[in-house]
């Protein structure tokens, strides 16, 4: 699994891919917990774009459900964006789709995270979507 | 082992069908059969078969109680709960004036679990045997507690007359018991919980209920991996969703489809009965929690297909 990670405005964007199984979930949680961290220290946003992710496990789910924790109770937001049909029947099987807020698309995610992040974004070159 | 009979499902305590349930199945019913051919018993039937499980049946409401048919006469038991009861009454219609031994094995010793023995009329029977084995330590005193006042009217010894009789298992230590050998491990619950893997003419069957899987802990996956290697049914504990079982319902002892699914695919066991149903969910809620299982192992499926069933009072499954 490779995990990439980009900065828009107040949003940090988290981009695994590949699959989240029982193997390479402790990579993700080593990943994505210090990133969750520093943003809710300030209050942030974080955006997790699972367009590249084909599968994730009960694992992978719980280390969400961590950074969901740290960011709530930061009072910052946390979203899913961009799920595959196959990982967005697993969160609503699981029903972390009532856990995590998840949106259609990253253009979604960083426009409900706030409007900087999501002119940052565009700003980048990121087209809107058609 | 040729197979299971459930007869006790329900998780935490017993729960019935109740009147409003019963109308809304009925009225279902009577919808789903304007216009359908009803002149015989058969066109009754086929409409029946034709009609969902959860309108046309109940995944019922005893507590936990599993039947392993050996094919031998006597009895092997999962835990005593309401279920018992029942289990019960068949054991004496079909006793033909026989004395007849029960082993039973119990997964702990909470309410749900053990509230059947004192109704269990066979004990009550000159010349049978209760044999009841279990790794607690407390396993005797346990029993003997419920039935003290002012509990229950009728003190253990007074009922049981010296036919029921303990065994310990050490967990991870085989024992063989009517021809099947038992082994038990212990697991993640309030007061401790054991598993039970039961082996037998190269069939293999798993009793998993009450059971809490810390999954931050890969050590304790690849220990249930290993008690669920290869197994022909595994009986799981999926009282929660996923979602539950690991945020307001940590630490409450209970498990989810979604870790049963995993746990039987990563094991190569060929079938996963969701078991100790959450009893607030009605039938409808079994059902569909059912269909996205079987879902899920559909999507996630690797090599080996995992055949996936919702335990009801009264299902048989062939092994």
């Amino acid at each position: 699994m490779h995990i990439a990670t980009q900065q828009f405005a107040d949003t940090t964007v988290v981009s695994p891919t590949g699959r989240i199984d029982h193997r390479s979930a402790a990579d993700l949680e080593a990943a994505l917990l210090p990133l969750a961290a520093e943003a809710a220290e300030r209050k942030g946003a974080l955006v997790l774009d699972f367009s590249g992710v084909d599968y994730i496990s009960s694992v992978g789910l719980r280390v969400l459900m961590i950074a969901a924790r740290q960011m709530r109770a930061a009072q910052g937001s946390i979203s899913v964006a961009a799920l595959s049909s196959v990982v967005a029947e697993i969160f609503s099987i699981s029903r972390f789709d009532k856990v995590l807020v998840v949106q259609s698309t990253l253009d979604d995610a960083l426009a409900q995270a706030s409007d900087a992040a999501l002119a940052a974004y565009r700003a980048a070159g990121r087209p809107p979507p058609a | 082992m040729k197979g299971v009979r459930f007869w006790g499902t329900r998780g935490s305590l017993p729960v019935a069908l109740t009147a409003a349930g019963l109308g809304h199945k009925l009225r279902e019913v009577l919808r789903a059969a304007r216009g359908q051919p009803l002149d015989s018993d058969a066109d009754i039937e086929a409409l029946l078969q034709r009609l969902p499980f959860a309108l046309a049946g109940t995944y019922g409401g005893h507590s936990s109680c599993v039947q392993i048919d050996t094919g031998g006469a006597d009895f092997l038991v999962c835990d005593m709960g309401s279920g018992l009861r029942p289990l019960g009454q068949a054991a004496m219609a079909q006793r033909g004036g026989k004395p007849q031994t029960f082993h039973v094995f119990m997964s702990h010793l909470h309410w749900d679990h053990i509230m059947g023995l004192p109704f269990f009329v066979p004990a009550f029977i000159p010349g049978n045997r209760v044999v009841i084995y279990g790794s607690h330590r407390e396993l005797e005193s346990a029993l003997r507690r419920q039935q003290q006042p002012p509990s229950f009217p009728v003190d253990f010894d007074t009922i049981f007359e010296g036919r029921v009789e303990f065994v310990h298992l050490e967990p991870g230590v085989p024992s063989s018991v009517a021809g099947v050998e038992v082994t038990t491990m212990l697991q993640r619950h309030t007061g401790d919980s054991y598993g039970y893997r039961f082996e037998s003419q190269g069939k293999v069957l798993v009793y998993s209920t009450d059971s809490e899987h810390p999954l931050a802990d890969p050590a304790h996956t690849e220990r249930f991996v290993g008690f669920f290697r290869d197994a022909d049914l595994v009986i799981f504990d999926a009282m929660y969703s996923l979602a539950d079982a690991i945020s307001v319902k940590a630490d409450w002892g209970h498990s989810s489809n979604v870790v049963g699914v995993e746990l039987c695919q990563l094991a190569g066991a060929r079938r996963l009965c969701l078991y100790h149903h959450e009893p607030v969910f009605d039938d409808a809620a079994i059902e569909a929690m059912l269909a996205e299982t079987r879902r899920l192992e559909e999507i996630t499926r690797g090599a080996q297909p995992l055949q996936v069933s919702a335990a009801y009072d009264g299902l048989e499954i062939a092994l």
